[in-house]
């Protein structure tokens, strides 16, 4: 009777979560998905304190408040910059959790003959992709966060990466054939798989965490898969699969978006300076002061806001957004243009805006608003480098030529707001400093949007 | 009864074969699930929806909870506990980071909708 009611119970469960990411898909619906979503865990999660010949429930108790508490104090206290390490962080304990339960599974059947050859072989993989996410998501959080600067590069650094990762699948597979290996390789296996999880993530730069991110959170939802199979419990088993094929799919838009295949995003040296700067680019930067620009933009009849992360870093979202309402005040077309990698995550800065306020319908995304920019007045370039960098259609030397880019250079005047002269994120020269129609404002991005404010206040 | 014991085992053997398949099913089903919800969302929610698919591997949680209450030796009942800690991390801060980041998005429609 009871193994019926948790049977039933985890089979809700996984309708809740489908139905709930599928109304997260849409901006109408998204609010209500995630409440279906999480009415599911609750009702899985506590109907599995029902499971028979279960024990420790004391301990189990403790460590699911400490857990739960630590998680929600910290995710209701980050700011919404900061989301994207957040969801890195939390990704990479789900990994964890995957990776500890194939632990057991494996300490069991240590030393005794494999009776279930596939449910033992996935139990590996599952052990493998998830301490890889799990060691992999803390690093992403720590460069995301700060905690650690630059990346780490040296000489056949792709060869060692790949000799760790040999050892540790090899390691694996003798593991998986038979049930005859001691505590010691397993002990081994679980390290080098941590090693590999750091090892590869230490060389990406900043520029491509949005797509790392993504793909441990489609290997973490694997790794929980696998271990559903493992366990034979189906809201596991449904859930993680969904979420695999969902995160993976999603870090392949993510990569199509900077047009750069996945492998290149994992193996190539962009992202984190120390690439070439791509060629010469001839010119000089061009300054102006905030009053020149508030003119510009009010008497102007379209403006296109571009932010980027820079935006996200000043937190100057609330005052872009001001500054768009008083230019919508005194009659000016305002829109919003949005790079699909613009941000450390696709859509991060859509979650800005909105929490600034701004309705969804001024938005527009890259295919709906490159062919406007010809037509606009000003291009307001606030934190965004290069996903504007016009070398990406014009240069084949660049590293990032081919990338579809906001083509802001081709609207009359183009703003950039910046903090000083340096190099963006990639140390990529950006050509787009340099045109005759651009100007530079430099200063921090929240203040400057203040100044702007109150300089189009003045004009009455 | 040897014979008994030989049918009994044969129709276990074929039993998880089935079962075998089925679970080949379930993954290709789920798999193309998941490959359908995302591939109509505007870029618009690919971050919370990344967030929300992060909370959702939070059932890891389940599963972290029958394995450490399985769990005999001390070293078993650590790995247990780690995890059980770990999966409720994923689980909850998952939901909070998600359902805030959704709440905006419900704040800037009635802005929008004046």
């Amino acid at each position: 009777m009871i193994d019926l009611l948790i049977k039933a119970s985890y089979f809700a469960a996984a309708v809740l979560f489908i139905l709930g990411l599928k109304r997260m898909s849409s901006p109408v619906t998204a609010r209500g998905g995630i409440v279906w979503a999480g009415a599911g865990m609750v009702l899985a999660t506590l109907i599995t304190f029902l499971t028979p010949d279960m024990g420790n429930y004391g301990l189990m108790t403790v460590a699911i408040a400490l857990g739960g508490i630590i998680a929600w104090w910290s995710g209701k206290r980050v700011a919404m910059t900061d989301m994207p390490q957040m969801i890195a962080l939390y990704n990479g304990m789900g990994g964890g959790a995957a990776a500890a339960i194939a632990c057991l599974e494996l300490l069991h059947q240590a030393g005794h003959e494999v009776v279930n050859t596939e449910v033992h072989i996935l139990a590996v993989i599952g052990a493998l992709i998830g301490t890889i996410a799990f060691s992999g998501s803390l690093i992403a959080f720590a460069k995301l966060q700060g905690l650690m600067r630059g990346v780490i590069r040296f000489g056949g650094q792709q060869f060692f990466n790949l000799g760790v990762f040999v050892v540790t699948v090899g390691l694996g597979a003798l593991i998986a054939a038979s049930g005859d290996y001691s505590i010691t390789m397993l002990s081994a296996f679980f390290v080098l798989a941590l090693a590999f999880g750091v090892f590869m993530t230490v060389p990406i730069g900043g520029a491509d965490m949005p797509v790392v991110i993504s793909l441990y959170n489609a290997l973490t939802g694997l790794a929980v898969g696998f271990e559903g199979f493992v366990l034979g419990n189906p809201a596991m088993m449904i859930a993680g699969t969904v979420v695999g094929a969902a995160g993976t799919l999603l870090t392949q838009l993510m990569a199509r978006a900077m047009n750069r295949p996945i492998t290149n995003v994992l193996f190539s040296n962009f992202g984190g300076g120390g690439s070439g700067d791509g060629g010469e680019v001839t010119g000089s930067m061009k300054s102006i002061e905030a009053q020149d620009v508030a003119v510009m933009m009010a008497f102007a009849d379209k403006v296109v806001i571009v932010p980027g992360y820079g935006m996200a870093v000043a937190q100057a979202q609330h005052k872009i957004w001001e500054l768009g309402q008083l230019l919508q005040n005194r009659g000016v077309t305002v829109k919003f243009a949005i790079h699909p990698v613009a941000g450390r995550m696709p859509g991060h800065m859509n979650v800005l805006l909105a929490e600034a306020g701004v309705p969804y319908d001024i938005i527009f995304d890259l295919d709906e608003i490159n062919n406007e920019f010809a037509s606009s007045d000003v291009s307001l370039v606030i934190g965004a480098n290069d996903v504007v960098n016009p070398q990406a259609r014009t240069n084949p030397e660049s590293p990032i030529f081919g990338m579809p880019i906001l083509d802001v250079d081709k609207s009359r005047n183009v703003i950039v707001i910046k903090r000083g002269q340096g190099k963006g994120f990639s140390g990529i020269e950006n050509a787009l400093f340099f045109e005759d129609n651009t100007r530079m404002l430099y200063g921090d991005g929240q203040k400057m949007a203040a100044e702007l404010i109150a300089q189009v206040k003045e004009l009455g | 009864m040897n014979e008994v014991v030989i049918q009994v085992t044969e129709q276990v053997a074929e039993m998880s074969g089935i079962a075998g398949f089925v679970a080949l099913y379930i993954f290709m089903l789920a798999a193309f699930t998941g490959y359908e919800i995302i591939a109509k969302v505007p870029v618009i929610l690919h971050t919370p929806l990344m967030s929300g698919s992060n909370f959702v591997h939070g059932i890891v949680l389940v599963g972290a909870m029958v394995a450490m209450g399985e769990a005999s030796t001390t070293l078993e009942l650590a790995i247990g506990f780690l995890g059980v800690f770990l999966a409720a991390g994923n689980a909850v801060g998952g939901y909070v980071v998600t359902e805030r980041m959704l709440e905006m998005f419900k704040s800037s429609k009635k802005e929008g909708a004046k």
